[in-house]
């Protein structure tokens, strides 16, 4: 059977992984320009574009075919998000490494940004994480078709309206307060992608916060489970990732 | 503290959603709300209520307090939109669409807290749009009227945001404030793509907005999230880990934006 991966939960605090930060910082702090070629080669290397997978960021040190358990509680509900960045991250780097023809500046800088914002994301849950963070996921972007404008921002618009949803539906599930502030100091950037990659596509309309995603009766967006975020983005992880074990949403 | 078990039919929601839609009306003709959709509107924040928020339960008063001070910065950006809507020859026909969109979320989200509170609602403040002057042409000139909003939109991501922590005693009603929350994200980057910014706010910097308006941005570069300073970590930036995560601001640092706008 496959080694099952599992987060670390007996220690279920910020204080602890404060602890455990500084040794995971310096070897962040030194590893940084070895992680940063990595990725770079991962996305400018021929033979991972041509099969549209890749592995994210630093090299994974764990039994790849093994289920990922994000684990229980508030670690488990970051993990979980920390999945989602790792997903957007690595497919805004491949956008930004094969930009589809009809790329203009305008857009080529919207979308770098939010490939950084994406990265930034996944590095600090890394960081936040240390020990507890679960392996580097391995995607699949087979079905994108990244010469295409239309196929890139449809999938980018997908996974941040869902990542949107994800963490308004997370939110609940958060007993440290602090923890809930880093998901709301994300969420509202998320959205702000989701309105700009619509904005992309339908220029100058009501669909930047459209009536198919903002229920138009009450002026709210969706609040997705876990279980329902996970399965819109499930066609683009390879990785068995369990959610099992998070907390149940009440509301 | 007062039963939410209120006959929220017949309070406060019918004649704002009916007052509300007739103002509207001229305005966006086609584009009004319906009847139809104002009785739709009306039933499921009746479900919303009955079924969301427990109606045998009583609101606790830190969380009346949050939704009032919501409430507060809804009524504002509700009669702004409407205003300017209202107002013939200053929204250009090809950005109609966007602020009726948003208006219409403006007005969804009074009704929504309005529902929520039932008789613990604050009455709607008397607003001056132009800030005792400072922005005397807010109805009559399209780009003072794009400055206001975008500082009302950053400002209602921030003030949403410093409020989550308050909430987390109800999670249904701190989850309707998250996806209120998203919503005035939505709105925030599209109206600051409208005036050629970044969608995301880059360090704390009010870009091109008067001078007047810095207490918006104030705080927004921070760069430091839980225990990493984002800016050190791979790829990243000051920059980068300032546009990345958006910061709240408190209720005072709220209010004495929002208040500039309130006749006393």
């Amino acid at each position: 059977m496959t080694k099952i991966f599992k987060s670390d939960d007996e220690e279920n605090n910020l204080e602890i992984n404060i602890e455990k930060l500084s040794s995971r910082r310096t070897f962040l702090k030194f590893s940084s320009a070895a992680a940063l070629t990595a990725v770079a080669f991962g996305a400018l290397n021929p033979e991972s574009l041509s099969a549209k997978t890749a592995f994210l960021g630093l090299p994974i040190d764990d039994d790849k075919s093994g289920v990922v358990d994000v684990g229980k509680g508030d670690i488990g509900v970051l993990n979980f998000v920390y999945a989602n960045e790792q997903l957007e991250a690595a497919f805004y780097t491949q956008v930004i490494a094969t930009p589809y023809s009809a790329m203009n500046s305008a857009e080529r800088a919207i979308l770098t940004d939010i490939r950084d914002n994406e990265v930034a994301h996944r590095e600090f849950f890394r960081a936040q994480l240390g020990k507890k963070a679960i392996p580097n996921l391995q995607v699949n972007f087979t079905s994108v078709n990244f010469n295409s404008r239309e196929s890139v921002l449809q999938t980018a618009m997908m996974f941040e309206d869902n990542g949107t949803a994800a963490l308004n539906g997370g939110g609940q599930l958060l007993k440290n307060p602090l923890f809930l502030l880093i998901a709301g100091k994300l969420v509202s950037v998320e959205a702000r992608h989701a309105a700009t990659l619509r904005d992309l596509l339908r220029p100058m309309s009501a669909f930047f916060s459209g009536d198919d995603i903002t229920d138009p009766a009450t002026g709210l967006d969706p609040a997705r489970t876990p279980a329902q975020a996970l399965a819109v983005i499930k066609p683009y992880v390879v990785t068995p990732v369990s959610i099992a074990r998070l907390p149940q949403p009440k509301a | 503290m007062e039963n939410l078990n209120l006959p929220l039919l017949e309070s406060v929601e019918p004649d704002y959603i009916n007052e509300m839609t007739a103002r509207r009306e001229p305005i966006e003709k086609a584009k009004a709300m319906t009847g139809a959709v104002a009785a739709t509107t009306i039933i499921s924040f009746g479900a919303l209520a009955a079924t969301a928020y427990g109606q045998d339960k009583k609101l606790p008063g830190k969380i009346v307090d949050v939704l009032n001070f919501a409430l507060t910065l809804e009524y504002l950006e509700d009669e702004f939109y409407r205003t300017a809507l209202g107002s013939g020859g200053l929204i250009p026909q090809d950005t109609q669409d966007v602020f009726g969109q948003i208006s219409k979320h403006e007005t969804a989200h009074v009704a929504l807290l309005r529902s929520v509170l039932g008789s613990k609602a604050v009455a709607k403040p008397n607003f001056d749009f132009t800030a005792g002057g400072a922005f005397a042409d807010v109805f009559r000139n399209y780009q003072t009227f794009l400055a206001v909003s975008q500082a009302f939109e950053d400002t209602g991501v921030r003030a949403y945001k410093g409020q989550a922590g308050n909430l987390k005693s109800n999670d249904k009603i701190l989850t309707v404030a998250l996806q209120i929350h998203s919503v005035e994200a939505r709105h925030a980057a599209m109206v600051r793509r409208l005036r050629g910014e970044t969608p995301w706010i880059v360090g704390d910097s009010r870009g091109t907005l008067p001078a007047a308006t810095q207490p918006v941005y104030n705080g927004d570069g921070n760069t430091t999230q839980g225990t990493v300073n984002v800016a050190a970590l791979p790829g990243s930036s000051a920059k980068i880990a300032s546009q990345a995560f958006d910061e709240p601001l408190t209720k005072q640092e709220v209010l004495a934006i929002a208040g500039l706008f309130i006749r006393k």
